[in-house]
């Protein structure tokens, strides 16, 4: 009596708190803990069954590993995790020289108002959808009547040549996210003591100078943290970029199919639902073993920056 | 003296050189950046037998208004995913602002017995996720959500992250003393979160509430997955539909007339620049204004408790 009559007491207590974290628990029961009961699918052969979510889950016939040993004999499972880590590579690469680049340039243009006007210019992309970024990406590569194409005299019929989009999905990309990313960087900047810099000046230090010596080192931990939390996430791709601005194209697929494009088309285009959830639970528990591993990394340099 | 004068001037200043590379680099990078928008802008106002004529030029040789009075004369799609898109982001914004900010405040209170169960239970969330193929799977079986509007809003409502930074708000920017101070006053634990603690976090409210906007307001992915009813389909996902349409068709077209019958009913090029237009118009001319708290948002999320 006496355990179980001191929690009920304490959960009495609290009732108020936990009665706010209701809404939110169902929320996280119904669209993250059911989902991740639901990847047994993906030793399953799935069997659609009308009497609901339970009876589809259990009345389908266990496969063992057959899903993921298919998934993995097709060329599709290298073709995949080849183009979602390059691309990531990348993206963080060149993300990170073009974010911090911009951000060391808007801190130190000398009209203020401008920088601010600048700035709020280059955050514009990331207020737009895929499905916009699309059109404007078709604007310039549509082969009859796009830009680059009128520009340049030349007759490309950019959506079927494959060639031509790893530089496309990293233009886009960087386009749409260093204005985003240079914020970071820059409200570090700010936060610099000035005091280095006047002390650098009295030494006779030239602004590049004093960009080197005292600005990238100063960033230097953030740099690191950014970076850790994005291979953290390297093995995760964005459904819009490589879905909308290719517009699907199949011809296309060899160099745009990442993991998130598949398990999508696994689902909704060809219906191999096992294979389609064994390839998402691939991703998960790759992406879990990397958040982990960046996250003890960050841990070791900052404790404070650290995600737990 | 005037030669010393302008080299201490120079310790703070850029060099004119300098300054102009970096107005270069930061303002070229701008206009690449609000280029394409003022691109599909100006095809919007290009007459449509111009740029069949042309294609897509910076500087029309005709201009024209026919294709926003076609949208606006045939605006019944446009109109009724503006009213899609609108609803779902009122509701949204609401449902979502309402279950992060309790939950959020509870897991905030160290008076709360279970706030580390609580705390992890959310976290977790950002460290795995069963998938895209078993959550639509609960989402359409077990909540049976396909083709209803709230397919749109719950999927969106809650995020972990989103939990975290203002957890971090309600900590740095509400004094402990003070919530103990009500509660020594009588007032009850909903009351104290009402009276003192909502009016204090409003900024970060306000910058969690906008995160949430956007997000709904670009949403098109849920209604890929989970919307086939034409009358449901937002402004997003309404562009993305116009335009696969207009490919199967083309692809089709050949070999049936009818097919171009139904080419020439559908939007053309500079009436669907003209939807584009439309639907990211809002977003223009608001983000200026409220940048600040998506600003304060990126940097806040860094630091933690």
């Amino acid at each position: 009596m006496g355990k179980i009559g001191k929690s009920a007491k304490d959960v009495l207590r609290n009732k108020v708190l936990l009665f706010m974290v209701l809404p939110g628990t169902l929320w996280f029961l119904f669209f993250s803990y059911l989902p991740m009961v639901g990847t047994v699918i993906a030793f399953k052969e799935y069997r659609f069954s009308r009497d609901g979510f339970w009876a589809s889950i259990i009345n389908s016939k266990w496969v063992g590993w057959d899903n993921f040993k298919f998934l993995f004999s097709t060329n599709d499972a290298y073709l995949i995790t080849r183009n979602t880590l390059l691309y990531n590579i990348a993206f963080i690469g060149l993300g990170l020289i073009l974010s911090v680049l911009m951000a060391v340039v808007l801190s130190e243009i000398a009209n203020k108002k401008l920088a601010k006007f600048y700035q709020t210019g280059m955050f514009l992309p990331y207020f737009l959808s895929w499905v916009v970024v699309g059109y404007f990406a078709f604007s310039f590569l549509s082969s009859e009547r796009g830009l680059l194409n009128a520009m340049f005299g030349s007759n490309i019929s950019w959506y079927s040549e494959s060639k031509y989009w790893p530089f496309i999905i990293i233009f886009v990309f960087l386009w749409k996210a260093v204005g985003y990313n240079s914020v970071v960087y820059l409200a570090a900047i700010m936060g610099i003591d000035k005091s280095l810099y006047e002390a650098a000046m009295i030494d006779g230090a030239s602004k590049l100078q004093q960009i080197r010596s005292i600005t990238l080192p100063m960033l230097k931990p953030i740099i690191i943290i950014m970076t850790l939390l994005a291979i953290g996430k390297i093995f995760y791709a964005d459904f819009g970029l490589f879905y909308q601005v290719p517009r699907d194209s199949g011809t296309l697929y060899s160099v745009t199919n990442v993991i998130d494009t598949y398990v999508y088309r696994g689902l909704k285009t060809t219906g191999e639902i096992g294979m389609s959830t064994a390839a998402g639970l691939y991703q998960s528990v790759v992406g879990f073993v990397l958040v982990l591993t960046s996250n003890y990394i960050v841990r070791k340099f900052d404790k404070d920056s650290a995600l737990f | 003296m005037s030669a010393n004068a302008a080299k201490s001037r120079d310790f703070h200043r850029l060099s004119p050189v300098l300054n102009t590379i970096f107005n270069c680099i930061a303002g070229g990078f701008a206009i690449l950046c609000i280029f394409p928008f003022l691109f599909v802008v100006l095809i919007s106002f290009t007459d449509e037998g111009a740029l069949a004529r042309d294609g897509y030029r910076l500087i029309p040789a005709k201009w024209s208004l026919e294709a926003y009075k076609y949208v606006f004369s045939s605006g019944d799609t446009l109109l009724r995913s503006y009213g899609v898109t609108i609803a779902v982001t009122v509701i949204g914004t609401i449902v979502s602002l309402l279950i992060i900010s309790l939950y959020a405040y509870a897991i905030s209170r160290k008076s709360f017995k279970y706030r580390n169960f609580f705390a992890f239970f959310s976290f977790f969330t950002m460290l795995f996720n069963g998938g895209l193929v078993p959550t639509y799977i609960v989402v359409t079986q077990m909540l049976g959500l396909k083709d209803s509007i709230w397919a749109l809003v719950l999927p969106l409502a809650v995020n972990a992250f989103y939990i975290m930074i203002l957890r971090t708000f309600y900590i740095t920017s509400v004094p402990d003393a003070l919530i103990e101070s009500a509660k020594i006053d009588g007032a009850g634990e909903f009351r104290t979160f009402l009276k003192i603690v909502l009016p204090l976090s409003l900024p970060g409210l306000a910058t969690i509430g906008l995160f949430s906007t956007l997000g709904y307001w670009n949403d098109w992915f849920n209604a890929l997955l989970y919307i086939d009813n034409p009358n449901l389909v937002p402004l997003q996902s309404m562009l993305m539909r116009i335009e696969t349409s207009m490919q199967f068709i083309l692809q089709n077209s050949q070999n049936s007339s009818l097919s171009l019958e139904a080419l020439r009913n559908m939007p053309q090029d500079t009436s669907r620049m003209a939807m584009v237009v439309l639907a990211t118009g809002p977003i223009i001319f608001a983000y200026p204004f409220f940048q600040r708290y998506f600003i304060q948002g990126l940097t806040v999320g860094a630091v933690k408790e």
